[in-house]
């Protein structure tokens, strides 16, 4: 979608978007770009969706200057999902939120000098090595507003009382999937406060692209989640396709779709494995992780990577499908669809997994849209937000699907939903497979792409939440913002909330059914 | 005393690459020779000691996929012996670094690294932990674990596929089976070690590796690159090469330097900023 | 059936006689010898239920385990105990050396005197108190205590929750643990080890008075398995909770007592429910004259860990299928289900001792 965006002065800028939420009912944000905008400051762009309608619209807003520092209002009491994207948008332009109440940097160390995303950071290797002495921690945290001079000021409050009993989990953890710090507050086994710190897996993927051509760029985004590969490119092959236009055959189409697809089943397969891995039912995880190795064939045969697949090119594919691709997706399909009751006879409708899983992590409707718990998370608290069937891209819309909407909330309806999901995908690829049409599977670009100015946003239902990707271009051939809505940061930042009160064995299965991969949420 | 080459089960000893760096190992390391009492035991030792390697649950990000694929029903790496994954770094032998290291979590991971007990291993997978693979020209990636902790063994991909990685573990089960226990993996840090390495500070202590190992095969402190590599540095590498590959024909020739010959084959960037004098910080 | 004692009397007689030592060194040797079989026994054991479990783990999980060190495997258990020996030992800075140290020897000591009061054969018993089996409870009473001053004298917060967790599990499952041992008591009349087992010649006690008897079997093996902190019951040392919870802290023979002691204490309780319900070394005598005959002929060692490997293997099953419970489910599930069924399973047995509703009573 281009982005048209509209602005509002500063001075009324929180009360307008308030109105934009309560009288517009705006109520979902997808997220806050911040930018570099060059002669015209630094500003965020924010994104936001009615969940009714479906309609999307944009807000820029430019920072207003303050000697060295740049300020923008918080919209944090807003949308709640705004107070990680605001220390996100701080941690890498400067920009600091008044009346935001943690106004820490998110990704980059405390001690971590300068901004990354502003176009004067020195990105040369002597500039950036990497420390060698441990991390500063702080109990303390700030939160800046103007007074009535219009000047500046910082407050700092306490985070975490002296006597409070604080454990690390992570970031070396068999269970955070990856390397997140989830710094919890425990009264015993019951928890208080969950404070997340990321960014041990950043790896400025956002910040190269601005280097890197528009076919460079797309090399990175398999390594974001590993096990969504599909989709991440396809979410920036999009916005490069919608941006410049280009019409796409049907073949490529169909081919699309069934390969998004395959990864979907790649995903959950791994997803209910590690639900079981991570409440030490191994068996479970094993026979997940070998009739995923069945899917990893199929995709490995046509694009060469088990988990890296590099297959998607801006115009088309990189290379067609393999000649027994049709037959070998077949089998699977036959083959698989039992093997998921097996799951569900092993793990899924255990007792103890229920006992485990039931009434834990809840989050209700409002709240999932408020703190933007989008994917198969928010679908099991009941909100229909799949941005196949609303924002339909590829041949969503030409095939027969249901929507897995649940509604308790909880974490055994996530995993529910999962499993639910894996059946309707099983049923768009059986409708499809058969029917590939011929034609090209790639389209021929130019050998230097450039895309037209101006500013476009792109979303893919991801295996778990809304994938998007902003791009910014000034008409060169290199992008000029390249930013990338991760589907797990609004996941971490809703698990303060889902996690009163509940136990530490809870945390562990909270996360494990929510599914999130912290590359990319770190990028 | 005859070296004995070490056997891997069902894998002839000359499918292995890299042979010759291990023969070079083997001789530096024998060089004084020990008795057939001890070396018999250091063999026995070795065997059980390369036949059961745990490994640290340590992935950060995609070549930890495939790690646990490599544990999983159709690679099953259990095989050799290595299934116990323990999440304690004081049990675990080996630490598989799978996954990009950044400039955040370096820290972290040379605290794991020193938490672990002798003899301990380190196994660099993926490209990223190597050389910062594809992500080299970010502003927040380790380029190559080798500037935080001494590592074993390298195995390339991105990722490498689970028979790379068994691949990798057998040549690891190799460099265990020739090493001299009794006097090397052995052996205990002394005060005056200590006393050397504590105030290394910052990142730089020094493990069991740095100080039996590396002193036997007379390497030096840890080579930590300071900075980035410029362009008269691969310049004078490409001559620097020439001359060796020179030297390696006409094989009559002495050896001059054994520092510079020995560390080639490992790698080979460091190098360079040797040879402008730079000096690691003590 | 060949009765062991006749080997321990020679060996007896030999040395009051043949050697002509008198009463405390004749004593002395055979306490050092039974000593060193017990603990030769005890090791070669561990090894066999470690290469047990990762086969049976394996084969679970459709893979193949352990296949390269020796002809399918076997010798990799014995590569594990080499490399463990020779491990680094050191102590955490801060952590209280003294519990520290002293915990790993509580917790194997523990383990060791359990494992001394299993019958192997007909006169083939090292502790034959006439508390015995009151005795059994007592000392694993003192594991739990190693275990809890192992979380806390490592300093460390995982550690310290563990231990916790540790301590209130094993503390509650004792008293199911007990209650079922009471009632198989109450049917034999005597604690003696020997003495239930003999009393188990006309018949396994499980099928003496099977109802109480069955159900106390039931949950004997329930409560046992939760303080052995195995299958379900293993959230102390959590594997993917934390870290590795109250052990995190100990590497090379420290963490390799808790190692063989996980695995013994798994026997013991397989065991102890052998012996206790289900005859021990007794052959199974059903009343039929030749078919007793004919099972006479197995000697008892052979029936004794035929019977307990059985009981592991359906532990290890069990343990490589289920999710792991969280700690209000456990503490719910013993203190609301099992306690009061085992309560009433005992009013159960005392009413069938009384009436002699069963068979043989």
């Amino acid at each position: 979608m281009k982005l048209n965006n509209i602005t509002f002065p500063f001075d009324d800028f929180a009360k307008e978007m308030a109105k934009l939420k309560n009288e517009k009912h705006f109520d979902y944000l997808v997220t806050i770009v911040g930018e570099d905008f060059g002669e015209e400051g630094l500003g965020c762009i924010y994104i936001l969706e009615n969940t009714q309608t479906h309609d999307r619209m944009s807000v820029k807003q430019i920072a207003r200057q303050i000697g060295e520092d740049y300020v923008l209002p918080t919209i944090f009491s807003i949308w709640r999902d705004g107070e990680l994207l605001e220390r996100e948008v701080y941690d890498f332009l400067g920009i600091k939120f008044l009346g935001h109440p943690d106004m820490r940097r998110l990704y980059l160390r405390n001690d971590f000098d300068g901004y990354p995303l502003r176009k004067d950071y020195d990105m040369s290797p002597e500039h950036n090595r990497f420390p060698e002495t441990d991390e500063p921690e702080t109990d303390w945290t700030e939160e800046y507003n103007l007074n009535k001079y219009g000047e500046l000021v910082k407050t700092t409050r306490r985070l975490i009382q002296p006597d409070e009993f604080t454990v690390n989990i992570g970031p070396n953890h068999p269970s955070t999937h990856g390397v997140l710090r989830l710094q919890t507050v425990l009264d015993g086994e019951q928890i208080v406060h969950v404070f997340p710190h990321l960014g041990y897996i950043h790896r400025g993927i956002e910040k190269m692209c601005e280097d890197y051509t528009y076919p460079q760029t797309l090399a990175l985004t398999d390594r974001l989640n590993y096990l969504s590969a599909m989709m991440n490119r396809h979410a920036l092959v999009g916005v490069i396709e919608e941006a410049m236009g280009i019409e796409l055959s049907d073949r490529i189409h169909y081919i699309r779709t069934i390969m998004d697809e395959l990864q979907r089943l790649d995903n959950h397969l791994l997803f209910t494995g590690c639900c079981a891995q991570d409440l030490s039912a191994l068996t479970a995880f094993l026979y997940g992780m070998r009739d995923r190795e069945h899917v990893l064939n199929v995709m490995e045969e046509t694009t060469g990577g088990r988990l890296i697949e590099n297959y998607y090119r801006i115009g088309g594919c990189q290379a067609d499908i393999d000649p027994h691709f049709v037959q070998n997706v077949k089998d699977l399909c036959k083959y698989l669809r039992p093997m998921i009751q097996e799951y569900l006879d092993v793990f899924g409708d255990n007792v103890i997994t229920h006992q485990r899983f039931e009434g834990i992590g809840p989050m209700g409707l409002d709240d999932c849209i408020n703190y933007a718990v989008t994917g198969p998370a928010g679908r099991a608290a009941g909100w229909k937000n799949d941005v196949r069937k609303y924002h339909p891209y590829d041949l969503y819309d030409k095939v027969e699907w249901k929507e897995c909407i649940r509604n308790h909330g909880d974490s055994m309806d996530r995993y529910y939903v999962h499993i639910d999901e894996m059946y309707q995908s099983l049923d768009i690829i059986e409708q499809l497979i058969d029917n590939i049409p011929e034609g090209d599977f790639y389209i021929k670009q130019k050998p230097i792409i450039r895309v037209p100015e101006g500013q476009w946003y792109y979303s893919v239902e991801g295996a778990s939440g809304e994938f998007g990707v902003y791009l910014d271009s000034k008409g060169d051939k290199n992008p000029y913002r390249l930013k990338i809505r991760p589907m797990g940061l609004s996941l971490v930042g809703a698990m303060d909330k889902m996690l009163r009160g509940q136990k530490i064995a809870d945390l562990i299965a909270t996360g494990a059914a929510l599914d999130y991969v912290i590359p990319d949420i770190d990028r | 005393m005859e070296i004995r080459k070490p056997k891997i089960k069902s894998v002839p000893y000359d499918e292995f690459k890299d042979n010759d760096t291990l023969e070079k190992l083997t001789e530096q390391l024998n060089q004084g020779g020990t008795n057939v009492v001890l070396g018999n035991l250091d063999w026995a030792i070795n065997w059980g000691r390369s036949n059961s390697l745990w490994s640290l649950t340590f992935g950060t990000s995609c070549c930890g996929i495939e790690f646990m694929a490599v544990g999983c029903a159709r690679y099953d790496f259990s095989r050799f012996g290595f299934e116990v994954t323990r999440n304690s770094p004081r049990q675990a032998d080996i630490i598989m670094c799978a996954g990009t290291i950044t400039n955040k979590m370096a820290p972290v991971f040379k605290r794991l690294y020193d938490e672990m007990a002798e003899p301990k291993y380190v196994v660099a997978v993926g490209g990223c932990t190597i050389s910062g693979g594809p992500f080299k020209s970010s502003y927040h990636v380790v380029r190559g674990i080798d500037e935080i902790v001494p590592v074993d063994v390298y195995v390339p991909g991105c990722p490498p596929r689970p028979e790379a990685i068994l691949y990798g573990m057998m040549q690891l089960q190799r460099k265990v089976k020739i090493e001299r226990f009794f006097g090397g993996a052995n052996h205990k840090m002394n005060a005056q070690e200590r006393e050397e390495s504590m105030n290394l500070k910052g990142l730089h202590g020094l493990s069991n590796e740095n100080l039996a190992f590396e002193k036997l095969l007379h390497k030096e402190e840890p080579i930590i690159v300071r900075d980035g590599v410029t362009k008269e540095q691969v310049e004078q590498l490409g001559k620097d090469l020439d001359q060796l590959s020179a030297k390696e024909n006409d094989k009559d020739e002495k050896v001059e330097n054994p520092d510079q010959q020995k560390q080639t084959p490992v790698t080979s960037s460091t190098k360079t900023n040797k040879d402008q004098g730079d000096t690691p910080a003590a | 059936m060949f009765d062991f004692g006749i080997v321990t009397r020679w060996f007896d007689l030999l040395l009051r006689q043949t050697c002509g030592l008198g009463n405390f060194w004749s004593i002395f040797i055979e306490c050092v010898v039974v000593l060193l079989i017990i603990i030769t026994l005890y090791a070669l054991l561990a090894i066999a239920l470690i290469f047990m479990e990762r086969k049976v783990c394996a084969y679970f999980q459709c893979r193949l385990g352990p296949m390269r060190v020796g002809p399918w495997g076997i010798f990799q258990v014995f590569a594990d105990v080499v490399k463990m020996l020779i491990k680094e030992i050191f102590p955490v800075d801060k952590s209280d050396k003294f519990l520290y140290y002293l915990a790993p020897i509580l917790v194997i000591t523990a383990s060791i005197g359990t494992f001394s009061f299993l019958p192997w054969n007909k006169g083939a018993g090292v502790l034959d108190f006439n508390v015995g089996v009151f005795m059994i409870t007592a000392l694993s009473s003192i594991g739990i205590i190693g275990v809890f001053m192992a979380g806390w004298g490592s300093n460390n917060k995982y550690s310290v929750v563990s231990a916790l967790r540790g301590a209130i599990q094993m503390i509650s499952y004792e008293m199911s643990l007990g209650l079922c041992l009471v009632a198989a008591v109450t049917l034999t009349g005597t604690m003696q080890v020997s003495g239930i087992v003999d009393y188990q010649a006309q018949g396994w006690l499980i099928f003496r008075a099977p109802l109480p008897a069955i159900v106390a079997f039931l949950i004997f093996l329930i409560a046992g398995n939760a303080e052995a902190n195995r299958g379900p019951f293993d959230l102390v040392e959590a594997e993917s909770e934390l870290t590795a919870g109250y052990h995190t802290e100990y590497s090379g023979m420290g963490f390799g007592f808790y190692y063989l002691s996980e695995y013994l204490n798994l026997f013991v309780i397989s065991g102890i429910a052998a012996t206790v319900f289900l005859g021990g070394w007794m052959p199974l005598h059903i009343g039929v004259a030749g078919f007793d005959h004919v099972m006479d002929y197995i000697p008892g060692f052979v029936w004794m860990l035929g019977k307990t490997f059985v009981l592991v293997f359906f532990l290890m099953w069990i343990r490589w299928t289920f999710p792991r419970l969280r700690v209000d489910n456990i503490l719910k599930l013993e203190w609301k289900y099992l306690m009061p069924l085992s309560l009433l399973n005992l009013v159960v047995m005392t009413v069938c001792v009384v009436f002699k509703l069963g068979w043989h009573i």
